[in-house]
């Protein structure tokens, strides 16, 4: 076994639809899609109210070098491009779409390419025009990870199918129900990359799927199952006892990851041609009828994919989009589903806790994969010192919220992270 | 737009994470107080009922003082939480049994008014109350502070026979006044002394005679992770060392048996508030709290440096936090060698 990144922990895994196939969801009757769902630039619109699209039609382009494209993931009618709720930034540009009720793809699409002959640049195209982002959550834009500059040799690539979130089993399932695709998908990384190696790190929890990768000829490390397994820079740790350098990146130590849902898309990218109009989503928690993992187009509202669920059990309290751990709390049921949605929790119980005073128990400090002070920055940040919060590394915290997690007095320390990252970030911009 | 507004009434938004861990603040607080019942309890059974008294007035006084002073402050009342308790109880385990009734209410009320609220309350005080509130007596009151000890039953104050004016620690360092100082110190040291000392059957402080409950509690403290291995670790094993290679004429099991070490060790010096908060910083103050100990031991001007060791080392926690920070993930040794 393997876990040789220090702190973490270790919260009730609660998998409950880890044996609950994927059900595909029919194309709802409109879709928000935002023009921007990746880190980055938000992508051009490319049509304009009033145009007909179809499933797969590119409808923004990458605007810059940090950007993906966007794709329509219903056949039908631009209604409108409108400011609508965004799941994480609040509001975003969307391109509202009304289907048509039929399956119209564009023509480019592909039954089944031959993927051998085609070189890095082919591959690399392929995979930048159907505006694959990374699945793990942060929507990382994958041609520019898979861009390496020069002078940048990559070594290894790993790929991400820890899923260490609890509750959230999107990428188990897909992992179990779509292994080829997800090795195929990873090997054409591995070409463009030119990684001498490629290795699988999947968490001990999921012996199934570790056991199916492994029968398919791919080397596994099974890892014992800790959050935050799955951060990129903990995962490197545990795999490769590499460190990533403060405010470097993967490929400063050789190395990149991708996600195991990345590999699948960029598979059916580059094979069919297929862009990234849907992705699979864990739906669960007490606030919805029925809790499974569903195969969603993007930009399909959440009040959608809970009806398709067999709708809420009562008044819901909280829905978060993503894990339980990073996810983010909700306004409202009319946010939809983006590339990186790994997860919809509804929540009619939820406990608030009033914050206490911070006892200086230092279970923050054990439980920080980064080695940080958590309740150092915490009174740094309050005390709006900012600049020693910096110092502290605030901007090093990659806000896994195993600090507020521990906390006896329930104190919301990632929120105050995130405050202080933005007051540091404005003040280097002045 | 009906719905959404609907919605937003109902929907709670905080920041992730969205799930907690179990373990809170007073629980923690009311399973350390449930870790000394045991030895509060056999405490009974040696000094008597009297114990018991010295103890529930040191508690009231401590959680009254904390309420007076809250809504003196203007503060929200949290008596609730279990810390003023613990330090009532904490304070009381460091008088000798035979105190006057007032002297835990004085003890508890300095500690409670000056060492913690008047600092900001729980998580504010940079010294441990129920040691601040020891040492307050110790200063305006040390002939009853050293002398009020009560004998136990079934056993002697000193742990070993016919000596019944001084508890093993204070015969230690001044073995002349009671008798041949040489068959004094190989009593002290012998097998039958120091397992009178194990087990408990010698005088002393309330809470510091049973070695073996305090270890109980402490390592059920310990398994639960409510304290750090690291200062326990540090503190027993400089002190440890110290008791071997310094000039003393206690044995080393002799020293770890006696005197309040296992409980300062366990449940004073790993208090939460006042120690550091890094890893490396734990292991700083432990050693640092053994060292100090043994040094009072032997050339200090009192018997037992427990206390006093874990009041200085609680001053210098801010300035250990601050030069053993942790190592940040990613961070080279030193800066520049690999540009």
């Amino acid at each position: 076994m393997f876990s040789r990144f220090a702190g973490g922990v270790h919260p009730p895994e609660r998998k409950d639809t880890s044996d609950s196939s994927v059900e595909v969801m029919a194309a709802p009757k409109k879709v928000y899609v935002p023009f921007s769902q990746h880190t980055g630039k938000p992508a051009k619109p490319l049509i304009k109210k009033g145009d007909e699209v179809r499933i797969g039609m590119k409808i923004g382009e990458p605007d810059g070098l940090i950007s993906a494209a966007v794709h329509a993931s219903i056949s039908g009618k631009v209604v409108d491009i409108v400011d609508h709720p965004h799941p994480v930034t609040g509001m975003s540009l969307c391109c509202v779409i009304e289907g048509d009720d039929t399956e119209d793809w564009v023509s480019d699409l592909q039954s089944d390419l031959n993927i051998e002959g085609l070189s890095k640049g082919q591959l690399l195209d392929a995979i930048t025009q159907a505006g694959i982002v990374g699945l793990g959550g942060a929507a990382f834009p994958s041609h520019v990870k898979l861009s390496p500059p020069k002078g940048k040799d990559i070594d290894t690539l790993i790929i991400n199918g820890c899923e260490c979130e609890p509750i959230l089993t999107a990428d188990h399932r897909l992992m179990m129900e779509q292994s080829e695709a997800v090795i195929e998908g990873a090997q054409i990384f591995q070409k463009i990359l030119g990684a001498a190696s490629l290795v699988f790190g999947i968490e001990d929890n999921k012996s199934d799927a570790i056991r199916i990768f492994r029968d398919r000829g791919v080397r596994v490390l099974a890892l014992k199952t800790k959050y935050p397994q799955g951060a990129e820079k903990q995962l490197i740790k545990a795999i490769l006892k590499r460190e990533v350098p403060r405010g470097g990146l993967p490929m400063d130590v050789g190395c990149v990851v991708h996600n195991v849902g990345t590999c699948q898309a960029a598979f059916m990218a580059v094979k069919f041609r297929k862009p990234l109009i849907d992705r699979i989503v864990t739906v669960a928690g007490d606030g919805v009828r029925e809790n499974k993992n569903v195969l969603v187009r993007i930009g399909t509202p959440v009040r959608d994919v809970i009806d398709f669920c067999g709708g809420y059990t009562g008044k819901p309290k909280m829905i978060i989009s993503g894990g339980p751990m990073m996810g983010i709390a909700q306004y409202a049921d009319d946010v939809p589903v983006i590339k990186g949605t790994s997860g919809i929790l509804v929540w009619n119980e939820i406990t608030t806790v009033e914050p206490g005073p911070c006892v200086r128990c230092a279970s923050c400090v054990d439980a920080c994969p980064m080695g940080l002070m958590p309740t150092e920055i915490y009174g740094l940040v309050s005390n709006k010192k900012f600049d020693m919060a910096k110092e502290y590394g605030v901007l090093d915290c990659i806000e896994c919220g195993c600090c507020a997690y521990v906390c006896p007095s329930a104190i919301p320390l990632v929120h105050y992270f995130k405050y202080g990252k933005n007051e540091v970030w404005r003040m280097s911009k002045k | 737009m009906e719905n959404v507004e609907k919605v937003k009434q109902l929907l709670v938004v905080s920041a992730s994470p969205h799930i907690r861990a179990k373990k809170n603040t007073s629980v923690a607080m009311r399973v350390v107080i449930g870790a000394l019942v045991p030895a509060l309890a056999y405490a009974t059974y040696l000094f008597g009922t009297r114990v018991l008294i010295i103890t529930g007035l040191s508690i009231l006084s401590a959680v009254g003082f904390e309420a007076l002073m809250q809504k003196m402050l203007g503060r929200k009342i949290t008596i609730t939480d279990g810390s003023a308790v613990l330090t009532g109880l904490l304070l009381a385990f460091n008088l000798p049994p035979g105190v006057p009734w007032w002297i835990p209410v004085a003890g508890s009320g300095f500690a409670v008014v000056f060492a913690k609220q008047l600092f900001g309350g729980l998580g504010y005080n940079f010294i441990n109350p129920a040691l601040a509130g020891r040492a307050f007596l110790m200063a305006s009151w040390p002939s009853l502070m050293t002398k009020a000890w009560l004998e136990p039953v079934g056993g002697t104050l000193s742990g070993i026979d016919g000596i019944t004016a001084a508890t093993p620690l204070s015969l230690l360092k001044n073995p002349e006044n009671y008798g041949d100082p040489q068959i004094i110190i190989s009593q002290l040291n012998d097998i039958d002394a120091i397992r009178n000392a194990f087990f408990g059957k010698i005088g002393g402080c309330i809470g510091e005679t049973s070695v073996l409950l305090l270890l109980l509690g402490g390592l059920f403290l310990l398994f639960l992770k409510i304290v750090d291995y690291r200062i326990i670790a540090g503190y027993l094993g400089s002190f440890a060392l110290l008791a071997w290679l310094l000039p003393t004429k206690g044995s080393v099991l002799f020293h770890l048996f006696s005197g309040g070490l296992i409980l300062g060790a366990f449940f004073m010096a790993t208090d939460w508030v006042t120690s550091p908060v890094t890893t490396k910083g734990r292991w700083v103050f432990g050693i640092g709290c053994g060292v100090i100990t043994m040094i009072i031991r032997v050339w200090g001007g009192y018997p037992e440096g427990v206390s006093y060791s874990i009041l200085l080392m609680n001053v210098f926690t801010p300035l250990i936090d601050r030069v053993t920070r942790e190592r940040v993930f990613g961070q080279m040794p030193k800066k520049g060698v690999k540009k």
